[in-house]
């Protein structure tokens, strides 16, 4: 394991009356929130709801047009973050080098780099894959490779946006294993799905989004078992949402 | 009928025979296009991949500007450097005019221009693809110029073939820059242009092939390269 930058934790990261618009709509509204560490929040919601916006404004890809989100530790704080997004962006380049690619933008040391290396293709499964260019895995091998690719981070908050979107059963099934293992070993997990039993299996959190306003945030169990806002109850019945 | 096909005859019979003037004139040809082409690309590239992700003011200049150039007449190109070099002008006490030198120059003129706006094009395509993932892994556009050049090398070696295609058929700037002096500044396009005036066919027509011949074999290689390798890389 390479040593964190700082022992500081960057959490807890707080939204204050958070909007987003573009082009005179308003996509996000007024969701004020605080993402306390430890956690895994699954964020769901239909289709154009905000949730893929929403992550991209806590990563800092997007910048809030009202409102504001801070990290507890702002210095340094966009280090201790990483993301994974629905389609896996992977470099012209082969699997290992996708990932050193990413730890030398972090300016890691060339001889941590391949360990690290080592060890994320290791725990995600990818090292018989090490040499292969990056964009003849599968589309599922190239998720696993952009998760690998986030924990090579050792990020404290890892986003991932719909991360199963377009995989397979078998696929999605490794993938949330690898989410859990990142998970135990000290990151905290904010993503969104519109995968129900995905968000069952594992949420600790869920946060309820419907056009742009976060509905209802509870415990997983509250929330599933006993919804408290009308429109999470349709979704969960799978109703449409209007 | 006949004036073309002993012209084809003696051509073919040239090139075959190695003849000595025609190697030199060749080498020369690919010497300068090719140094003129490597220099553009040097400056082409980042420079293109530069215009694309930056956002700054008189970009849009920069933009048209390269979109222009791509277009200039390599007669005014030769022009300019001319003037630029003659005696009286600002670097004439170099005394490079009539030297390869100032026909690679004139033809890096030509060339960056091309270079550059292909590059443009290809990169801030590859940009809208890349943008959030090189941003979250924390590489904002600078650093990330080298990484989508990389990337993008398999549609910028067209961009390059593209100005390698303009410096090698160009005949005007050459010309007014060279002076087309035997054993100096000689070229196969300005030599056609002599030999045909001349009414020289043979040589202009074994010239005209080799030109050909070589423009073709340096397209199919880097067609080839691309091809396996882009299959590799998907």
């Amino acid at each position: 394991m390479t040593a964190p930058l700082d022992d500081t934790s960057i959490l807890p990261l707080e939204l204050t009356d958070v909007s987003f618009a573009a082009g005179g709509n308003r996509l996000i509204k007024d969701v004020t929130l605080r993402f306390e560490p430890g956690l895994k929040t699954v964020m769901i919601g239909p289709n154009g709801a905000g949730k893929s916006l929403f992550l991209r404004l806590c990563h800092g890809l997007l910048q809030p047009t009202q409102g504001s989100i801070r990290w507890q530790q702002e210095t340094g704080a966009d280090r201790h973050q990483a993301m994974v997004f629905q389609r896996p962006v992977m470099l012209r380049r082969s699997v290992a080098a996708n990932i050193d690619y990413a730890l030398k933008l972090r300016q890691i040391s060339r001889r941590d780099r391949g360990d690290i290396i080592d060890r994320v293709l290791h725990q995600t499964g990818l090292r018989r894959l090490a040499d292969q260019p990056a964009r003849v895995l599968s589309i599922g091998e190239q998720q696993k490779l952009a998760l690998a690719r986030a924990w090579a981070l050792e990020p404290q908050v890892l986003f991932l946006d719909e991360p199963t979107a377009s995989l397979d059963p078998a696929a999605i099934h490794s993938v949330e294993e690898i989410i859990a293992a990142i998970h135990d070993a000290g990151t905290r997990i904010i993503m969104t799905t519109h995968d129900l039993g995905q968000a069952r299996r594992i949420a600790d959190e869920v946060l309820f989004i419907n056009r742009g306003r976060i509905l209802e945030a509870a415990p997983a169990d509250r929330f599933f078992n006993a919804p408290e806002n009308d429109l999470a109850q349709a979704f969960l019945r799978g109703e449409l949402l209007w | 009928m006949t004036d073309f096909s002993d012209a084809f005859a003696a051509a073919i019979g040239l090139v075959l025979g190695l003849d000595t003037s025609l190697t030199e004139i060749v080498g020369l040809s690919l010497r300068v296009s090719l140094t003129a082409v490597a220099i553009a690309a040097f400056i082409g590239l980042p420079v293109g991949a530069a215009i694309a992700l930056f956002r700054f003011p008189g970009r849009f200049f920069f933009v048209v500007a390269t979109n222009a150039l791509m277009g200039m007449p390599p007669v005014v190109v030769g022009l300019i450097v001319y003037l630029l070099l003659s005696r009286a002008g600002p670097f004439g006490v170099f005394g490079l005019l009539f030297t390869p030198t100032a026909m690679i120059v004139a033809q890096v003129l030509l060339v960056t221009p091309i270079i550059a706006a292909l590059t443009r094009q290809v990169i801030e395509d590859l940009w809208i693809e890349y943008e959030e993932q090189m941003r979250s892994l924390g590489a904002g556009p600078g650093r990330a110029v080298p990484a989508l050049l990389w990337d993008g090398r398999f549609t910028l070696i067209t961009a390059i073939l593209a100005g390698f295609g303009r410096a090698s058929a160009e005949v005007g700037a050459v010309m007014i820059v060279g002076g087309n002096i035997d054993h100096v500044t000689r070229v196969m396009t300005t030599s056609i242009a002599l030999e045909v005036s001349k009414g020289n066919l043979a040589l202009a027509l074994g010239l005209g092939m080799i030109l050909l011949v070589l423009s073709a074999s340096i397209n199919a290689a880097a067609y080839l390269i691309q091809h396996n390798t882009k299959r590799w890389h998907a």
